[in-house]
This record gives C-alpha cells, structure tokens and sequence, in this order.
C-alpha cells in the first residue's frame, strides 16, 4: 500500500515534471518568424478551424497566443544576457523589418523670395573660400563674422566724401546702415516665413518710407492708437474717423430672431438718448416764431392803416389825417369795432 | 437679413425723425404686435415679428424683399428713403405741404414744388425741414425737404422752389424696377 502510493506519487511528480517542461516547450508545424528587435513574432501555421469550432474560442485563442508568447520568450532568452541591478535582461538585436513611419515626411521648405528670383533669373551660388589673405595681419583669416579679415568696421579713421556733411559722424552713419540692412534682412525673413506659413505679416505698414501713402498713413494711424499699455482700448476716435482696416476683428451682429424686447428697448434708449441731445431752443424756429410775430403786427397795423386810408380817402385828405387818428383808435376801442365788420362777411 | 447695428439704427432714425419727429416711437413700440427693422442687402426692411420669421425659410440670394422698404444706406453709409415708406411717414408726419391740383402732376413727375402750386404750408415749417407732401385732397404724394420757412414762402415770387423733392409716388412707375 505504502510502496504503491510511493510509486503512485513518484508517477504523479514525474507527470507534473513533463507539464511544467511541456509548458515551456512548444511543438510547431512551422517554425514561427522572430524580429527579435520588434519583439515580433509570426506564426504561420494553418489555424484548424475544427478545433476553433470544438473547443471554445476563447480558450483556443487564449491558448495560442500563450504558446506563440512561449515561443517568442524563449527566443528572447537566446540572446547575450546580462546582470543589472538584480534583473536579468536581455540584449535585443538591431530591428530587421523595417517600420514605416507615423507621419508623412516633412514637406521640403519653401523657397524664400530671394531663391524664386533667382531660379527666374538663373542665378546660381558660387562657393567663395572660407579663408581670404589678410594684407595686414599677414595671415590666413575667415571672411565674414567675428576677427574677419580686411575688417574695414576696425579703421581709426574714416574719409569724409566730399558731398557729404562736414559735421557728420562717418562712423556713425555707417554703425547706422549696418544696422538697418540687419533690420531689413530681420524683416524679410519674417516675411519669407509668413509667406511660407499663409498668414498675413504683421506690421507691415510702418516700414520707413519716403513717403507715405493715404493707405500706409491709415494703417500707421490704427497701429499707433493700438499701441499703448491698454492696446488702445481707451483711445477715442475721431467723429468722422473710418474703422482700420484688416485689423483681424470681425463684425458682429446680433442674431437675426433673437430678443426682440431687448431690441425694442434699446431703440427706444437710443430715441430717448437722441431727444436730449436737441437743443431746447431751437434758434431758427424762435428766428422764425418772432418773424411771424412781427409779420402779424404788421398785418393788423396795415388793416388799422387801411381802413383808416379809406375813411382818409373818402374825405378826400392825405394819410396823415388817418395818422392822427390812428393815434385816438386805442382809446376809442376800435378792435372790437372790427371784428364786429369781420364776422358779418364770415357769415 | 440682419438687426442694424447702433450705427445704423442712429443714422435710420436720424433720418425719419426729420419727418415724423418723435413719433418714431409709435413705430419701434407698437401695441398690435411686435415690430422691427431689418437689413438686407444694404436695405433697411420694416415687418412684423411674423413676417420675419416667414422670411427666415428664403435664401439669402433668393430673397427679394420682405415687409416694407424704407430705403436704403449708400456706400457712404448715409440713409436715404424710399418712397416705400410713404406709408408709415404720412400718418406721423409733423410738417405737411399741400399741392394744388394743378401742380400735383409735375411733383409726380419728379418736379421740385413751386410756390405757384403750394396750397398751404404748416405753419413754423424751419428751412430744409422734411416734409410730407398731400395733395388738396389730402392723399400723400410724396416727401421732401423744405427750401423755405412758412415765413419766406409767403414773400418769394412765384417761381421760386419751396419744397425740394425727394421721393413721390410717380416713381412706383417710372423705379419699379428698382424699387423692393
């Protein structure tokens, strides 16, 4: 009983022994395709779909892929091993397929403003030597930048030509030149990249100009009201002044069916806001009010005047009679007297 | 079709209160229903809430005109009337000239008014003062400006101009082409 279970349990160790070395040996009909350096591994052995169908999918598939793993560990276990820091690890090879790349190549640059006159006009770059024979050094010196050679920046003096200003500083005019054509380069470069890039460069009316034109005015006026701490948002414009154009600001509307009380309330603040602002004394009106005063005056002293001239003429007597008369009217009460002849006619 | 910004609402009702004063208030607060004005194709168009959303199923480009045209905003973003809006500045107008009806046909033919044809005038009519411009028989003809005040036109010659013409109905035929 004793020998037997000993036999039995030497069985089952032997058993377990051949599946734990079975679990690390894997049988392929094919050999698989190791890139050891992709970690990749290809099996091409035909898939019997019997046994997919038969067994679970699930668990043929788990299963190939833990044997296929097996397969590519191992391989992976064939390369030079080495000791760090307590974990073993192995030495990939060099990839053997070659992976295409993420992105598409980088487009080649665009040619700069210079570059497209010159491929028109068939100009081509000639190559000077680096080092040029400096007479004064008497030595072999790099022709442009820093200790070049005939460096004529170096000179203790400098000829003034003859139409030139006695009073000018030759040496300043010329740190100046040198300073505005590395400005200008400066400048076209951003252009050749704004042009590369489509977009719009920024600035470009206040380049120095002899004279400026009524658009480059403009355009110097907005960018010198945007150029203050607050960007020019405190900068009142004139009454009459037009918008600056090609500012990057767009017009904004409001929505075509959107709140219309709001709009009505609006408008009606803004009909309010346009009342105050009439003056309450309307010069002309009043000019006018004191005329038409003045014309009614007129009118009724003429009546007064021309009944009177009747009378005058009745009796046959110069106006000056009417006159005197006229001057008794008041007191005798006469308005009243005539309205009385008016209405008769009315009726 | 857009909600005129503040700008141009400003210069519309700078513009119509040279006619109907302070009575542009009756036409943004209306008690039967909600009224607005829109742009569209540099026109300013004057409709009723509904309208406007009828009009929303047309095409920008499709769209010929949608409630009554006032007129429009030059190039120079100036405001000038249509004789479209005859309609809502006769009822409002403050200062009104009356043509006789032997001169009411050269005002509809485009004609300045002359003081040979002025019926009657409002009385404190200021110079270059808009005006509504009625026949006799009190059908509005059309709109101007006045040349003279009530005062002057009583003493100028007869042939002189007194209302300057600015839109009659006589171009409903001789505009209708152009008129939305």
């Amino acid at each position: 009983m004793a020998a037997c279970s000993v036999e039995e349990l030497l069985a089952k160790a032997e058993q377990e022994e051949a599946e734990k070395l079975k679990s690390i040996t894997v049988l392929k009909e094919l050999e698989l395709d190791f890139d050891i350096g992709n970690l990749l591994a290809c099996d091409k052995n035909r898939i019997e779909s019997r046994d997919f169908r038969e067994q679970k999918k699930e668990d043929f598939l788990r299963s190939l892929a833990r044997d296929n793993t097996q397969l590519l560990i191992n391989e992976i276990w064939k390369q030079p091993t080495e000791r760090v820091e307590e974990a073993i690890v192995a030495k990939l090879p060099e990839p053997t397929i070659p992976l295409p790349r993420e992105k598409p190549p980088p487009k080649p640059r665009p040619p700069t403003r210079w570059e497209q006159f010159a491929k028109l006009k068939g100009i081509q770059k000639k190559k000077k030597t680096n080092l040029v024979w400096d007479e004064t050094a008497k030595e072999w010196r790099r022709r442009w930048g820093y200790k070049r050679a005939n460096d004529n920046t170096k000179d203790w003096m400098a000829e003034v030509p003859e139409t030139a200003d006695p009073n000018e500083d030759q040496f300043a005019k010329r740190i100046k030149a040198k300073k505005e054509r590395v400005a200008k380069n400066e400048f076209n470069r951003l252009k050749n990249i704004a042009r590369a890039q489509k977009v719009k460069v920024p600035g470009v009316g206040l380049t120095p100009k002899t004279k400026q034109s009524k658009d480059e005015l403009g355009r110097a006026v907005s960018v010198a009201k945007t150029s203050t701490a607050s960007m020019g948002r405190f900068q009142d414009s004139l009454p009459k002044e037009k918008r600056a154009k090609n500012t990057g600001k767009k017009r904004k509307f409001e929505p075509l069916i959107g709140d219309f009380s709001n709009e009505r309330q609006k408008q009606l603040e803004l009909l309010k806001v346009m009342d105050s602002k009439k003056p309450k004394l309307d010069i002309t009106k009043a000019v006018n009010k004191q005329m038409r005063e003045d014309d009614r005056e007129e009118a009724a002293a003429r009546h007064k005047k021309g009944k009177k001239g009747r009378q005058g003429n009745m009796s046959g007597k110069p106006r000056g009679k009417g006159g005197k008369g006229k001057g008794g009217r008041p007191a005798g009460g006469r308005p009243g007297g005539g309205k009385k002849k008016g209405k008769p006619g009315k009726h | 079709m857009r909600p005129l910004t503040e700008e141009e609402t400003k210069t519309l009702f700078e513009k119509l209160s040279k006619y109907i004063g302070e009575n542009i208030k009756l036409l943004v607060d209306r008690p039967d229903g909600t009224y607005c004005f829109r742009l569209h194709k540099d026109r300013v168009y004057y409709m009723s809430e509904k309208i406007l959303k009828l009009a929303t199923h047309f095409s920008r480009d499709k769209l010929v005109s949608v409630g009554t045209c006032f007129g429009k905003f030059t190039k120079t973003s100036k405001f000038r009337l249509h004789i479209t809006a005859l309609d809502f500045l006769a009822p409002y107008a403050k200062y009104k000239v009356w043509v006789k009806p032997g001169a009411e046909q050269s005002f509809l033919y485009g004609n300045h008014v002359l003081k040979s044809g002025l019926g009657r005038i409002t009385e404190n009519t200021a110079q270059y003062q808009g005006v509504v411009v009625y026949s006799m028989a009190d059908v509005p003809l059309g709109f101007g400006v006045a040349a003279k005040t009530t005062q002057e036109c009583r003493r100028v010659d007869p042939m002189s101009i007194v209302v300057f013409h600015q839109a009659d109905v006589g171009e409903f035929i001789r505009n209708e082409d152009t008129l939305t």
